[in-house]
């Protein structure tokens, strides 16, 4: 009878060996998963009864608790509340987080495992655990002046730092007041949040990561040309016939230049003038002649069909595959099924101002323990190196030639070398336009690199007429 | 001799080479003692904590009570130095250990509640377990010899079954949240399937002692196989029918499961023929197919199982909401707890009873669900080791099967709320509110340590006779 029974207890210690496993899963591995979860009524009692970490901006708060004289004793407030609302999000009672609020949610409350220290200090001495300290990568003063410079205007910017990938500005437009969020009034709350999510302008959505996307189109040319020099068989002084208009292939349908104008005088063209005059007829034609996979693996190393976590969540931007010819044409332009995000923008311009590197960007520089132990602090990543310097220093004296001689002339500032790319986007519903402007200053010495995106219509004219002159305003007020 | 370890030769009760070592009995009562006390002083020491973290003050009438309990269980110890001086000293200080922690939860959760008196789930369950240690002292003294058990395995098999219908008795039986498992005699509330695994585990050994000789070897041999004879089978057959009849009937998935494994533990262990298990397993993988496809109670358990966290499934009647909390609570706990007094345990529904564990492992954390677990390790090896032991094939199935029974148990609830499999309606032995389950798990400890003392006092004397 022994052999049976020692199978039995082989058994007995396989079924506890499972029990040892499930509650170390539920407990410790996917605790944090489990409990973020708006269903946790447990995590809402507590989170707003301790005190959550502040979020700061160059050492201001954004966002902090404040104690109040009810049954939550803190009060979350947004001092800034529009200006930083699409980054930090909000935390509310029964209508979920978002934004950094969400993204950091385990930290700020206090409960990541990382902080375990702080909870078991807590425990032995009984004090109230607090939430940790997450200082934003955002400067306050560009997050001023790429506010106000965007002015009334729907879209958004983003300013990076080139050489780390830090964000220093995002900014998105319309916005919202997450103070309203923040109540303690379930019905309030409720009521704010549903004003808020019907209102057809989207407020809600960071336009900078993930509204909906938009079409890039000429500022995508950028990314063309870098994709033409690295393949080793175009160079600035390659040239490309200059019809007035081109048929699209097994189509009705012509594609021509902006304004209808041929691009300069002559038979041919160069991809230099070309991108100078953006003009699109020769990039699509560069577009066949490149050929999808080598314009897609290009799209790819700039960050193109990767969800980034930044650590919000950055809607991936799209460079569609297996299109016939007349799609891959209308995409060498940035526009059929090509669809960005600011923030993808900015990073291709802050590639070029990196020497050829793509950093990775993120929003979050350092995380504090209330201790002032540091609990996770940024490292600049290096994401993919997809152009040569020899690539990059090319497309920054183009770039350079784009604002001091092309059709980006608006960001021209005396004194100061600005490389820029301009753009004008059909959105596809009526004569709806995305005016866009990448691009980084000084040309020499690039501090910040940013992308533009204004959503308009086309009777008020190009990416030049209004992105170009917001980015000028802000190289001028950040670069002294 | 002396009264140190001794070591008895290879040659012992135990084929093979084990070396045995025993104690004598006083030492064994010593060690019993001192593992005792510790178990109520941390026993007392957490309901201290419970009662000031959540009230900022002790409650000294129920700390009192706590002292007469601890009287108790010192009386089991009593009893085991006067009729059981050889049994093992380990599973009493652990049982007391278990009850306390459950006494500690239940009644955090009441001051949560505001629930006093005998509206506190905490005070009746200190009633119980008073009942139930004097039953467990009633079973030491009166059940000298063990073996006089096999002589009732019939009675105790219609005592069984007759126990498992009597939630159907028309006058008495009680249907609570859609399980028939409830008697009720003027307001005291039983579950009288509590006491039907103990009765079932006497008749099984009994029945596959006197039967395993013919369930071993006889049969047919065909394609290479030897096939039990079809009225061998017959045990087997009634034991899935009753199995799926409490499934079917009292609407209770983890019974009909405890009861079903129970029997086929016992009958591998007593043949040790994989094809037994093979045709057992058989039986339960139909059994479980078409429960899972025609029960809609059990068709919601597997739905709430595999898909927890899907809002349909969450919101839906009878579907995880509860699985749900309970993980919450699982997760807030993390390393170490939010400690005793200081969670929100009772957010979880039912979490006295059937989702204690996810209470403990909130306020305690992986590390104390870790020790409770080892603790449910410990008594569950004891019972088993007894069956290593023992003398005869009756004693050794009996505690072989009354280990095993625990440690199902606490697998299938555990299991159940920690998402290894789906969720029934089973007690955690010990620690979950309720009077039958405490009465059941107290007489099963005085078993197993009758069981125990009697395979120890043998090898003794057997090697005191070599000696």
């Amino acid at each position: 009878m022994n052999a049976p029974l020692r199978r039995l207890g082989i058994a007995v210690l396989v079924m506890f060996g499972l029990l040892f496993f499930s509650t170390s899963f539920v407990q410790v591995v996917g605790a944090e998963q489990i409990a973020d979860d708006d269903r946790n009524v447990r995590k809402l009692y507590e989170s707003f009864s301790a005190e959550r970490g502040q979020i700061l901006a160059g050492g201001i708060p954004v966002a902090e608790s404040v104690p109040v004289d009810d049954q939550f004793k803190f009060l979350r407030t947004y001092p800034y509340a529009e200006m930083y609302a699409p980054v930090v999000g909000y935390y509310t009672l029964n209508q979920g987080n978002a934004g950094i609020e969400s993204a950091m949610n385990p930290l700020l409350a206090g409960r990541a495992n990382s902080q375990l220290l702080e909870q078991l200090r807590a425990l032995v001495t009984g004090s109230t655990p607090q939430g940790a300290t997450v200082m934003l990568s955002l400067d306050p003063n560009i997050q001023q002046i790429a506010w106000d410079a965007l002015g009334d205007r729907r879209g958004s910017v983003v300013v990076l730092e080139p050489s780390t990938g830090r964000i220093l500005a995002m900014v998105s437009k319309p916005s919202f007041d997450p103070n309203l969020l923040a109540t303690h009034s379930s019905s309030a709350v409720f009521d704010a949040y549903m004003e808020l999510s019907e209102d057809p302008l989207n407020p809600l959505a960071n336009r900078a990561i993930a509204g909906d996307l938009y079409f890039p189109g000429s500022v995508f040319k950028i990314l063309m040309m870098a994709a033409a020099l690295e393949s080793g068989g175009y160079t600035a002084e390659s040239e490309f016939p200059n019809p007035s208009e081109l048929a699209l292939p097994l189509s009705t349908s012509v594609i021509k230049n902006s304004g209808g104008r041929l691009c300069g005088g002559d038979e041919t063209v160069t991809l230099e003038d070309a991108f100078r005059l953006s003009c699109n007829i020769p990039f699509a034609e560069l577009g066949v002649t490149l050929g999808e996979a080598a314009i897609g693996s290009m799209a790819e190393d700039f960050g193109f069909g990767a969800t980034l976590e930044i650590p919000l969540t950055v809607t991936p931007s799209v460079f569609p595959r297996g299109m016939d010819e007349a799609q891959l044409m209308l995409s060498s332009f940035g526009q059929f099924d090509v669809r960005v995000t600011p923030l993808e923008i900015a990073m291709i311009s802050a590639a070029v101002a990196n020497g050829g590197a793509v950093m990775t960007p993120s929003l979050v520089d350092e995380v504090l323990a209330p201790n002032l132990r540091v609990v996770r602090e940024f490292e600049p990543r290096m994401y993919s190196r997809p152009l040569s310097k020899n690539t990059a220093s090319e497309l920054t004296r183009m770039m350079v030639g784009n604002v001091e001689r092309g059709v980006a002339g608006n960001a021209g500032i005396v004194g100061m070398q600005v490389a820029g790319k301009t753009g004008t986007a059909e959105t596809g519903i009526g004569d709806g336009r995305t005016f866009w402007f990448s691009g980084f200053a000084p040309a020499n010495d690039p501090q910040i690199a940013l992308a533009i995106a204004v959503e308009g219509h086309r009777p008020e004219g190009t990416g030049n007429a209004i992105a170009a002159p917001i980015a000028k305003a802000i190289f001028e007020a950040v670069i002294k | 001799m002396s009264s140190h370890d001794l070591a008895v030769p290879p040659v012992s009760p135990v084929a093979g080479r084990v070396v045995l070592r025993v104690r004598m009995p006083q030492k064994l009562r010593n060690i019993e003692l001192g593992l005792l006390i510790m178990a109520l002083g941390l026993s007392a020491l957490a309901l201290a904590l419970v009662q000031w973290g959540a009230l900022g003050k002790l409650d000294w009438s129920l700390l009192t009570y706590g002292a007469g309990l601890a009287g108790l269980t010192l009386g089991v110890h009593l009893a085991l130095r006067l009729v059981a001086r050889d049994a093992d000293p380990f599973i009493v200080p652990i049982a007391t250990m278990l009850n306390g922690l459950g006494i500690t939860m239940i009644h955090r959760l009441d001051l949560a509640a505001g629930a006093t008196g005998w509206g506190a789930a905490g005070v009746r369950q200190m009633a119980w377990t008073a009942v139930a240690l004097v039953i467990a002292i009633v079973v030491l003294l009166v059940v000298r010899n063990y073996r006089a058990l096999l002589r009732y395995r019939y009675s105790a098999m219609v005592a069984g079954i007759v126990l498992l219908t009597m939630p159907f008795w028309p006058g008495i039986g009680r249907t609570v949240n859609g399980a028939t498992l409830w008697v009720d005699f003027g307001g005291i509330a039983f579950q009288p399937g509590e006491i039907a695994k103990i009765a079932l585990a006497i008749f099984f050994a009994g029945y596959l002692m006197t039967a395993r000789e013919s369930l071993r070897s006889a049969g047919n041999t065909f394609l290479g196989v030897r096939w039990p004879r079809v009225r061998d089978l017959g045990p087997l057959l009634v034991i899935w029918v009753v199995a799926m009849a409490v499934l079917v009937f009292q609407g209770d998935l983890g019974t009909s499961l405890l009861y079903f494994g129970l029997f086929l533990a016992m009958l591998y262990v007593a043949t040790n023929r994989v094809l037994w298990l093979g045709l057992g397993g058989g039986l339960f993988l139909v059994g479980a197919l078409l429960a899972a496809t025609q029960i809609g109670y059990v068709q919601a358990r597997i739905a709430g199982w595999l898909d927890s966290f899907n809002p349909e499934v969450y919101n839906a009647i009878g579907g995880s909401y509860q699985l749900v909390q309970g993980l919450f609570g699982f997760a807030e706990g993390g390393f170490v707890g939010q400690g005793l007094g200081q969670g929100q345990p009772s957010f979880v529904p039912l979490a006295n009873s059937d989702y204690i564990v996810a209470a403990l492992g909130e306020e305690l954390g992986i590390i104390g669900i870790f020790a409770l677990l080892v603790l449910y390790v410990l008594l569950v090896s004891r019972g088993l080791r007894v069956g290593f032991i023992g003398t005869d094939d009756f004693g050794r199935l009996l505690s072989a099967g009354l280990g095993f029974v625990l440690a199902l148990q606490v697998f299938i609830v555990i299991g159940g709320v920690t998402r290894v499999i789906p969720v029934t309606g089973l007690t955690t032995p010990f620690l979950a509110a309720g009077g039958s389950s405490l009465v059941a798990n107290w007489i099963i400890v005085a078993l197993i340590l009758r069981l125990s003392d009697d395979a120890r006092a043998s090898v003794r004397a057997e090697a005191g006779v070599r000696a």
